[in-house]
């Protein structure tokens, strides 16, 4: 059933190739656009580099929660899917590892060059795709409570910043944390640990508060 | 003593005993409110270290306790109306965030401004101030969750997983922001971190924690009856009220 | 089987129906009548548990329907307003993927049976967003062809149908219905099926 519906999602989103790639681009566009604020000095960038590459994914993965339910729930297929007897919180975890996969993956996988936009060296840009691929996940979880809870409301996308930002800020620090750790030269597993942590209880606890989200949406 | 306590769960019994309450908890939050700030202002003694501006903290440190508190208690109630179906407990969460936030906010704004004499900027990203922020930004999603929402069945619910998901990551953000100011050595001087404090200090400071207590009762109390009467208006017993005039 | 209790729905400040009592046993059939707005489409989402009611229970075969929930789900099959059709997916697929979400999973050649049988042949490998209103109801119908649950919630399963279409969907219900089958539905065309017992509701 889980991979089932993932493979389901993940059909769709092959067949709405633009969607992936818009939230790449603004991913693109958001990292690049701080040189040009703050200027090209490079060490002052190479010191910014991690947390800049960390907001804007975690803009880029809110942008596009809202897409993780408001297609399903205006055809009429997410009223199918609380009525199916497989367990809804299966079913949402499905959907929110297809989230990933359709938008955290191609974060992680643009990230190293970004990284060398701004001059990161070579291990501190796989710390920055470690943090990514363990953090993104999170976002995309805890992200689908948000989605799930302003689902058909006004100005939903907007309200859904108000709702899951707050809650991004642990991945937030540990997953910049770990990169600036690293350019300091001192360890970072701690932090990678954490954010494993993190996506574990994650994954545990989301699925249902998803589901139950749904449920009150639905009503 | 048999109390029945399901009569009180009822909103019409519920929205009779709150009135008679709120006069009491008025009179005592504004009588301990007189005396914790005469106490703090000008019986307890100038800090030698931090000088007048120390005194800050009979209003700052119970708005911060508060604040989390009532965050806690929200979501109790929250997650009692969710579990149990219970219209009063979902509204008496409604009620609370408004105070909570205000008092999110006046710890925010007295840590600003004992911050500028002792740090010389109104504004350090130390590990409490920053939660604090944190936490009003909790309220505040809390809030525009349940304004965004028409339907008031949806919206307390709703209202109760963010303030359930938010009750589990308070923790959790708590200590990363201390993690993360450790680790940029942020400022070390916090403005509960008063070396020795003075007992006179003390008996000021649970005095005014006590006068938050009642006042956030009474406010409380105050919002959770304009709510049912707003929920329930189309109800008998609400309709009797009006005919007697009493609204 | 299937039995409402003193049912209520309120939405917003208006009460939309109280006191709604029926019993469905098997190879019955309730139509819901009613005005717009009476509450038909709220009555048959909670009949679905997908919402609950403001008062009352809803039981199938003596258990409460909010005890059951995937048990219930399993006998289940709604189709609501909305066809749950996916533009982007073909036919077959949206087919095959919806019946799978209710627990049945259907071969190609059972699920290109059921289109030929709600006259979609030649459609199969078309994207659902070329089809027209009555195509897309006929996909959402034809699942009512390849899963074999006991209780059918149909709303309004006759909009935007042609003659063709409508005679279909007759002869299906009284299928199902002959099989001991239930089957709940609103519609304002007149349509007369043959079951064993008929319930009319109305709402006002």
């Amino acid at each position: 059933m889980l991979f089932w519906i993932i493979q389901r999602d993940l059909l769709l989103a092959i067949r709405r190739r633009s969607d992936v790639l818009t939230t790449l681009f603004f991913f693109v566009i958001v990292v690049s656009l701080f040189p040009l604020s703050v200027g090209p000095e490079m060490n002052l960038l190479r010191t910014m580099a991690p947390g800049i590459v960390w907001v804007a994914a975690l803009l880029a993965s809110m942008l596009s929660l809202g897409r993780l339910f408001s297609s399903d729930y205006l055809d009429g297929t997410l009223e199918q899917m609380l009525l199916s007897p497989q367990s809804l919180s299966i079913l949402v975890l499905g959907k929110a590892l297809a989230h990933w996969l359709v938008t955290g993956v191609p974060l992680v996988l643009m990230a190293p060059v970004l990284g060398i936009q701004y001059d990161l060296p070579a291990d501190a840009l796989f710390v920055l795709v470690m943090s990514l691929l363990l953090g993104t996940p999170v976002l995309s979880l805890i992200g689908a409570i948000g989605a799930a809870l302003t689902l058909g409301l006004r100005g939903g996308g907007v309200l859904v910043s108000l709702l899951v930002l707050p809650l991004y800020i642990p991945v937030l620090i540990f997953g910049a944390g770990a990169v600036e750790a690293n350019m300091a030269g001192v360890s970072y597993d701690a932090h990678l640990s954490l954010l494993g942590a993190f996506l574990l209880v994650s994954l545990v606890l989301a699925p249902w508060a998803i589901a139950a989200s749904l449920r009150v949406s639905m009503e | 003593m048999a109390i029945n306590w399901y009569k009180y769960a009822s909103p019409a019994s519920f929205y009779a005993l709150a009135g008679k309450m709120i006069p009491f908890f008025t009179v005592l939050a504004i009588g301990l409110l007189a005396t914790g700030l005469y106490i703090g202002f000008f019986v307890a003694p100038t800090d030698f270290q931090q000088g007048e501006a120390y005194r800050i903290i009979f209003i700052h440190v119970p708005a911060a306790w508060m604040s989390m508190f009532l965050y806690v208690i929200m979501a109790c109630w929250a997650g009692i109306g969710l579990a149990f179906n219970t219209r009063l407990s979902s509204m008496m969460a409604t009620a609370i965030a408004p105070t909570g936030a205000m008092f999110t906010f006046l710890a925010l704004w007295t840590g600003s401004l004992w911050g500028k004499p002792m740090w010389g900027t109104w504004w350090v990203w130390d590990a409490r101030l920053t939660s604090e922020l944190i936490l009003l930004f909790l309220y505040i999603g809390f809030m525009s969750l349940q304004a965004a929402i028409d339907d008031p069945r949806r919206a307390d619910k709703a209202g109760a997983i963010i303030a359930l998901v938010g009750v589990i990551n308070i923790p959790i953000i708590y200590f990363s922001v201390q993690w993360w100011n450790t680790l940029h050595q942020g400022a070390s001087v916090s403005v509960t971190q008063a070396p020795t404090m003075a007992s006179i200090m003390l008996t000021g400071m649970m005095v005014m924690v006590f006068a938050s207590w009642m006042y956030s009762i009474a406010v409380i109390l105050k919002r959770v009856r304009s709510i049912i009467l707003e929920r329930e208006r189309h109800t008998v017993w609400v309709a009797e009220l009006r005919r007697k005039g009493a609204l | 089987m299937l039995q409402g209790i003193n049912l209520a729905c309120v939405r917003g400040d208006r009460r939309l129906f109280k006191a709604v009592n029926f019993t469905l046993e098997a190879g019955g059939l309730m139509q819901v009548h009613g005005p717009n707005g009476s509450g038909k489409t709220s009555l048959l989402r909670i009949l679905c548990g997908l919402s609950s009611p403001a008062l009352g229970e809803i039981n199938w075969c003596g258990a409460s329907i909010r005890d059951l929930k995937g048990e219930y789900f399993s006998n289940l099959t709604y189709i609501g307003h909305l066809s749950g059709t996916k533009d982007d997916l073909t036919v077959l697929e949206n087919l095959r993927i919806s019946s799978a979400l209710a627990g049945e999973h259907v071969s190609e050649i059972q699920a290109r049976d059921a289109l030929m049988r709600m006259g979609l042949n030649g459609r199969e490998f078309l994207p659902a967003k070329v089809l027209s209103q009555g195509q897309r109801r006929r996909v959402a119908l034809a699942r009512l062809l390849v899963c074999k649950t006991k209780l059918w919630i149909l709303d309004e399963p006759l909009a935007a149908l042609d003659v063709m279409a409508v005679q279909l969907i007759q002869e299906l219900l009284e299928r199902h219905l002959a099989e001991k089958g239930l089957v709940v539905m609103t519609t304002h065309q007149a349509i007369d099926v043959a079951a064993i017992s008929t319930v009319h509701l109305r709402l006002t």
